[in-house]
């Protein structure tokens, strides 16, 4: 069913269709640059040279070529390749004739211009096709003035405007000059989805040139004639400068300068090894500054905070104290993880060039505008005068929606009155870093003679964290009597999001610690799980926060594509969890055949709504699980005095190839548009695997990393890759 | 400082730095071939890895001092035209996330099937073991090299 729509033109999405070229509008084409894989099509510059600039997301050349902007920052969720292409369906265009370039930071232009919380796809659907829509409607109109014939008879397909009765036939660039003198329809009509020819098709990454050919386009590639390198000594947590002998570190050949802000001191030179080795010869004096932490503190304020601290309820239902008087079983356990860095592969790193007051900033953010406002309030200055370019992200994972890499950047060129970058050691990403902070749960059930769930107590216990719960998400509203309290803790360890935030652990606790309780129950923990789900659709208490129909069906589908309990000699774990809109559940299964137990491989199956490009859907609920599996198995983080023992991947243990399971996706087809899909698929993989660590070995990992635990040290788990 | 003549991608290039500088660092911040990344810069997780005389090395522990006559090869120098059957292949499979660990990992398998053009699919996840990537690639890389090995 085709859906009439209002455009809701604003200037902010469709600014006056008439007039400007786009040249302007993309500082750093030269180097950034997206050259088609064909020779004789046009490079981006020569289209926009000629381009009429439809609106903030495309411009038509009259060659017809067609430059889609991308607002968002890609940091590998696809993003730049999706965002056209949801345009480009709208619009009719030829994919081959679409070329995609990186917008700069625009507030005027784009709306939540940032990569976060997975949700730059749910947030844009819509708009993107208005986009599209808009400049059809605008490109037929024009065609239809051209040609003197009426408009509800041309017919649009891959980028040529046709007209049946007269044989007419051209293509959009032709009607460029005519359209820009137009007025964008207040109204236009969406193809129905049954109709979409790109979107749903496995369309290439769009960079995928440039990044196999190594060309310049991440943020440490960037280069500026006169620019200076600097590298940044941080103090320890808890810490500030007292004072610093940089004598040694001026010594070293290729350092320039040495400048101090803050508890900071910053190497300069001309190059980058130089000040690798300066920086370790600095000697810097330090003292406390309030709580200078260790991993041993943070244990002991967990257990005490778990048992008396003061607790900030986010939900109750029923009577809790009752549910648990007068329960026929409890199973209570408590949960913990430990403090991870974001250890993107691109370490962080950020150009900065202060000239009076304005400031020109490019690099690898998350958050261009927080970038902007955080230098602006840095400097006393209107945001206005800071402009942000932003390149290509190796990776984020929640570290690039801080600013505070950029400020620093800020500060050096500042201090040394030059262009400077500033880049990080992996020991300094390390180190420095802003941390996904641990965490423990204590979790209590009450279970009745029937072995039904009748109470549900969470206390959660975190640092920073705000709050460690999701309150709203399953199991409540399928329990009578429940109880959820977070704790909190200030530390003076800085922490941030990490790639879905809160949920990346809490959904490993619950969704083992229910498996715990199925058990206590005598159940089977899908059907423990479904028994739940049908309460909280039937006759649920209290509000909801997840659509249980969606839960419902991935639970189903996971259940059928796993074969669920239907091989003696695999025993499986199950896990479910919903999170940034979507739907995951997923089954390990672990071969118990022959010695050692053999992790086989983890089905997944999601509910994201409708999938705009499968290879970029299987690419980010493979990498969610990839990613879930490997800091739950084996990577730890613990601080000594205010700084963290792991400086770099030697000891900070990142999964490789070699452990990693067959991953098989499906997909729900639960006819939504499009929900988040960046995170949901990494929460529920540890508890999948820890579950089905447990139905093969009768070990309950309640900590990670499972390496470290006892409980797993004799196991002698095995992966075969898949 | 001392001078050094280096071959890299079949031209003669000429560097005055510290002889303890990395390779890595000669070739990013001195030949602006930036295409070699800096990740964990201790031999740990291969994006610095380039080709010395056709072996995968990590550039990032290597000292420009210890190049002498070898022929280095980089991503920016491994085919003219992008098109050396392994680029080809990570294109075909459409592997990269973010995109930053893949030159390392194509390096990494490139000099791997120049020594071994017929690898089982063992030996191709022994091979590919020494470069990490946190996005979780991993199928995919594994299914280009096996790809690069047929097509090659």
């Amino acid at each position: 069913m085709t859906m009439k729509t209002q455009t809701g033109t604003s200037r902010r999405d469709f600014l006056k269709i008439a007039g400007t070229t786009a040249g302007g509008l993309v500082i750093g084409f030269n180097w950034f640059s997206c050259d088609s894989p064909k020779m004789e099509v046009l490079s981006i510059e020569q289209v926009l040279a000629q381009a009429k600039s439809f609106n903030s997301f495309l411009s038509i050349s009259p060659t017809g070529d067609v430059v889609i902007f991308s607002p968002n920052p890609e940091l590998g969720q696809n993003i730049k390749t999706s965002f056209p292409m949801v345009v480009a369906e709208e619009l009719e265009a030829d994919w081959a004739k679409v070329r995609v370039a990186q917008a700069n930071l625009d507030p005027e232009k784009y709306e939540r211009q940032l990569t976060g919380g997975s949700g730059a796809m749910p947030h844009s659907w819509e708009r993107l096709r208005k986009a599209g829509a808009t400049a059809k409607a605008v490109l037929t109109q024009a065609a239809a003035q051209t040609w003197k014939v009426p408009v509800s008879e041309l017919i649009v397909s891959k980028g040529m405007i046709s007209h049946e009765g007269s044989g007419k036939k051209g293509h959009f660039g032709e009607f460029v000059a005519v359209a820009a003198t137009l007025t964008a329809p207040e109204e236009v009509t969406l193809k129905d989805k049954k109709d979409f020819t790109i979107i749903g098709t496995p369309v290439k990454n769009v960079d995928a040139k440039d990044i196999y050919t190594g060309k310049p386009m991440y943020g440490l590639d960037f280069q500026r004639e006169g620019m200076q390198y600097a590298m940044v000594q941080r103090a320890p947590f808890g810490m500030k400068l007292v004072s610093v002998d940089d004598s040694a570190a001026r010594a070293v050949a290729g350092v320039t300068n040495v400048v101090t802000f803050g508890s900071s001191v910053a190497v300069v030179g001309t190059s980058t090894w130089p000040l690798l080795k300066a920086k370790k010869l600095l000697k810097i004096n330090y003292e406390p500054d309030g709580a200078v932490e260790s991993t041993a503190d943070h244990d002991r304020l967990f257990t005490e905070l778990l048992a008396s601290g003061k607790a900030e309820v986010k939900r109750k239902d029923g009577n809790v104290a009752a549910a648990f008087k007068t329960a026929a079983k409890v199973v209570t356990a408590e949960y913990q993880c430990p403090f991870l860095a974001h250890s993107p592969m691109e370490p962080e790193n950020f150009f900065a060039h202060v000239q009076g007051d304005k400031v020109e900033l490019v690099g690898p953010t998350q958050t261009p505008d927080r970038a902007r406002q955080e230098t602006a309030a840095l400097l006393g200055i209107p945001p206005e005068n800071v402009s942000v370019a932003i390149t290509r992200l190796g990776g984020g994972f929640g570290r690039r929606l801080r600013a505070d890499y950029v400020v620093e950047a800020v500060e050096v060129s500042r201090a040394i009155k030059a262009p400077v970058k500033v880049t990080w050691s992996r020991e300094d990403e390390l180190t420095g870093g802003a941390y996904r902070p641990a965490v423990r749960y204590r979790f209590e059930a009450a279970l009745d003679a029937n072995g039904t769930m009748t109470g549900y107590k969470l206390r959660g216990v975190g640092m920073n964290a705000g709050n460690t719960t999701r309150e709203g998400n399953f199991p409540s509203g399928a329990v009578d009597h429940l109880l959820i309290e977070s704790v909190e803790h200030a530390s003076t360890i800085t922490t941030n999001a990490w790639r879905a935030p809160i949920t990346n652990f809490l959904a490993y606790a619950e969704q083992s610690f229910l498996d715990e309780v199925a058990l206590a129950a005598g159940k089977d923990p899908v059907d423990f799980r479904m028994e739940l789900l049908n309460r909280a659709k039937t006759n649920p208490v209290g509000e909801l926060g997840y659509d249980v129909d969606r839960m419902i069906g991935v639970v189903k589908m996971a259940k059928e594509k796993s074969n669920w309990g239907k091989n003696p000699t695999i025993k499986q774990g199950f896990s479910v969890y919903f999170s940034h809109k979507s739907y995951v559940a997923q089954v390990a299964d672990i071969d118990i055949q022959g010695g050692a137990p053999t992790l086989k491989k983890i089905t997944a199956v999601t509910d994201c709504g409708l999938v705009v490009n499968p290879t970029g859907a299987n690419h980010q609920v493979r990498g969610g699980i990839v990613d879930g599996m490997g800091h739950a198995m084996y990577t730890n983080l613990t601080f000594e005095a205010g700084v963290p023992k792991q400086r770099n991947f030697d000891t900070y243990r990142l999964i490789r190839l070699k452990e990693v399971p067959e991953i098989d996706t499906h997909f729900v087809d639960s006819g939504f548009d499009p929900t988040g899909l960046g995170e949901p698929a990494l929460p529920p993989t540890g508890g999948a695997i820890a579950n089905a660590i447990f139905a093969a070995t009768g070990r309950r990992l309640r900590s990670q990393p499972f390496i470290e635990q006892k409980e797993f040290s004799d196991l002698q788990l095995q992966i075969k890759r898949g | 400082m001392a001078n050094f003549t280096l071959k890299v991608n079949g031209t003669t290039h000429q560097v005055e730095v510290e002889d303890d500088t990395p390779l890595l660092w000669v070739l990013r911040d001195h030949l602006n071939l930036v295409g070699t990344k800096f990740s964990c810069g201790i031999a740990q997780c291969g994006a610095c890895t380039v080709h010395v005389n056709g072996n995968a090395t990590f550039s990032c522990v290597t000292p420009v001092s210890s190049i002498g006559n070898s022929e280095v090869t980089t991503i920016e120098g491994l085919s003219k035209e992008g098109d050396h059957p392994v680029q080809k292949a990570w294109d075909e499979v459409d592997v990269a996330q973010c995109g930053y660990c893949q030159s390392g990992q194509i390096m990494t398998a490139a000099s791997f099937l120049e020594q071994n053009p017929s690898p089982t699919l063992e030996e191709i996840d022994n091979a590919m073991n020494r470069n990490i990537c946190r996005c979780g690639t991993y199928h995919k890389i594994r299914e280009a090299v096996a790809l690069a090995a047929k097509t090659k």
